[in-house]
């Protein structure tokens, strides 16, 4: 299930309908517990689309609650909250600075959409998950053997890098496969 | 018995210095007042430490109003009478505050206390902040968000650190002599709290060592990101405001205690490090952003 999540209306729903700026831990902190709301709601499985157009200013303490607060419940390795994925969509170069500082400052890593509505990785990713995750986003969809021939690697370390991306919920799996974490707003 | 501090002639970040000085040996019950009446200029580190020492003092405080009629009205119009007069016994005739039209005036000296403060103070300076800028200080315009960041932050500090409020005022001038009379956008944030030291003593106790006091707190604090904080997510925002400044040419400076400490641009000759300074209470941040020229 794909859920589409509006922060700002999050903020002015959460905290004052009269901010359009996500400053200050508390109103981090709030927003986030709104989306966690949210996402409660929907399925065991889902992608959200964290949707920034509308959000005016970032600032770092926010991005601290909002971002790496909720990507540390559902990107854990031992037990996670539940399976879903996010996709960060919508932010300015400002959202991009306080975002990645907080990703660096806590090793995380996350999937944003371009304005062109291509995926990117943003934060802490080594280099042979990043080059694996481009691969799966060319192919559209990958098994441990098709990465392990597409990237010229042995099947076991493609299979263990594809179980790395899909606990940092950077890539979705499925029955028939790995396939890339993608919003779907043009 | 009432001590006359006297206010310097023109009072910025430096020249405090000598009120703090004045204010060291005397008792906070001891009736003090501030004569500003010969002052012609002040800061916004002026304007929001003249408020941060009447919150210093037990025994409700005089102040002398500027008699240059200018003066008198420009701190009217940055809002500093408006917040004085809760604080001071004032004498002197105080200008009617008007509508702060004062283009420089980005930031009317303004209270922080509460975490709405932060959003008021956020979304009152983003519209005069991106005209200015762009307009005096010729930043793109994506820098006025990161300067926003910046100023939020910052105030954020006072409302989770200082353990009383604070006050907030931003304004952009033309340096007459320094920098060539390049303009320069300013901002200013003092509290009369529990300063830097004492902060990180409220998790960890004093630090063993002949070294620990002001000055190396705000080394631990402001040069390496520790925080009294466990959470490995804290002290991001000072490390973000430290980054902009670098960016951009500008140089903030912390004074806590008796310390001081600053990130020095090329384009400025203070000390990294000052000691033994006045005590007084708190932390008093000031950050200058000049006008950007591709050529400097």
């Amino acid at each position: 299930m794909i859920s589409h999540i509006d922060v700002s209306s999050v903020l002015k729903r959460s905290v004052c309908d009269l901010y359009s700026n996500l400053v200050t831990r508390p109103t981090g902190a709030a927003v986030r517990i709104g989306i966690e709301h949210h996402l409660d709601e929907i399925g065991d499985k889902s992608l959200a689309v964290l949707d920034f157009s509308h959000v005016g200013l970032l600032d770092f303490s926010c991005a601290d609650e909002i971002v790496a607060k909720l990507l540390q419940q559902y990107v854990s390795d031992d037990i996670p909250r539940r399976e879903v994925y996010f996709v960060f969509y919508g932010m300015n170069e400002s959202h991009i600075d306080a975002i990645e500082a907080v990703l660096e400052r806590h090793g995380l890593a996350l999937v944003t959409q371009l304005a062109d509505g291509a995926p990117a990785l943003m934060g802490i990713i080594e280099d042979d998950q990043r080059e694996a995750w481009e691969k799966i986003c060319e192919l559209g969809s990958a098994r441990p053997a098709d990465l392990a021939d597409a990237i010229g690697v042995p099947h076991e370390k493609a299979a263990r890098t594809l179980d790395t991306l899909w606990r940092r919920r950077l890539v979705i799996r499925q029955e028939s496969g790995y396939v890339p974490v993608r919003g779907v707003i043009s | 018995m009432t001590t006359v501090i006297d206010v310097p002639h023109s009072l910025d970040d430096r020249s405090f210095e000598d009120v703090f000085d004045q204010l060291a040996p005397l008792p906070p019950d001891e009736k003090i007042l501030l004569d500003a009446r010969r002052t012609r200029w002040a800061s916004p580190f002026g304007l929001t430490a003249l408020l941060t020492i009447a919150q210093t003092r037990l025994e409700r405080p005089t102040f002398a109003v500027p008699e240059n009629d200018d003066t008198a009205s420009y701190w009217s119009r940055a809002s500093f009478f408006k917040h004085a007069e809760g604080l001071y016994d004032i004498t002197g005739r105080v200008p009617r505050a008007r509508q702060a039209s004062e283009s420089s005036v980005l930031l009317e000296v303004t209270p922080v206390v509460h975490t709405q403060d932060v959003h008021t103070v956020v979304e009152n300076i983003q519209q005069r902040a991106q005209t200015i800028l762009s307009e005096k200080l010729h930043l793109k315009s994506t820098v006025t968000m990161r300067f926003t960041m910046a100023l939020s932050e910052i105030c954020q500090n006072v409302i989770e650190h200082a353990g009383t409020g604070g006050w907030v005022a931003v304004q952009a001038y033309k340096w007459q002599q320094r920098l060539g009379g390049r303009n320069v956008v300013v901002i200013a944030v003092c509290d009369a709290g529990m300063g830097f030291r004492k902060s990180l003593e409220s998790a960890q106790g004093p630090r063993p060592g002949d070294r620990w006091g002001d000055a190396m707190a705000l080394e631990e604090t402001v040069m390496r990101g520790a925080t009294r904080f466990r959470d490995p997510g804290r002290g991001q925002g000072l490390q973000g405001v430290k980054r902009f400044i670098g960016n951009w040419n500008g140089k903030l400076s912390v004074r806590s205690g008796t310390a001081r400490i600053a990130i020095v641009p090329t384009w400025d000759e203070d000390d990294v490090m000052k000691e033994d300074l006045a005590p007084f209470p708190g932390a008093q941040v000031q950050i200058t952003i000049p006008e950007w020229m591709p050529d400097a």
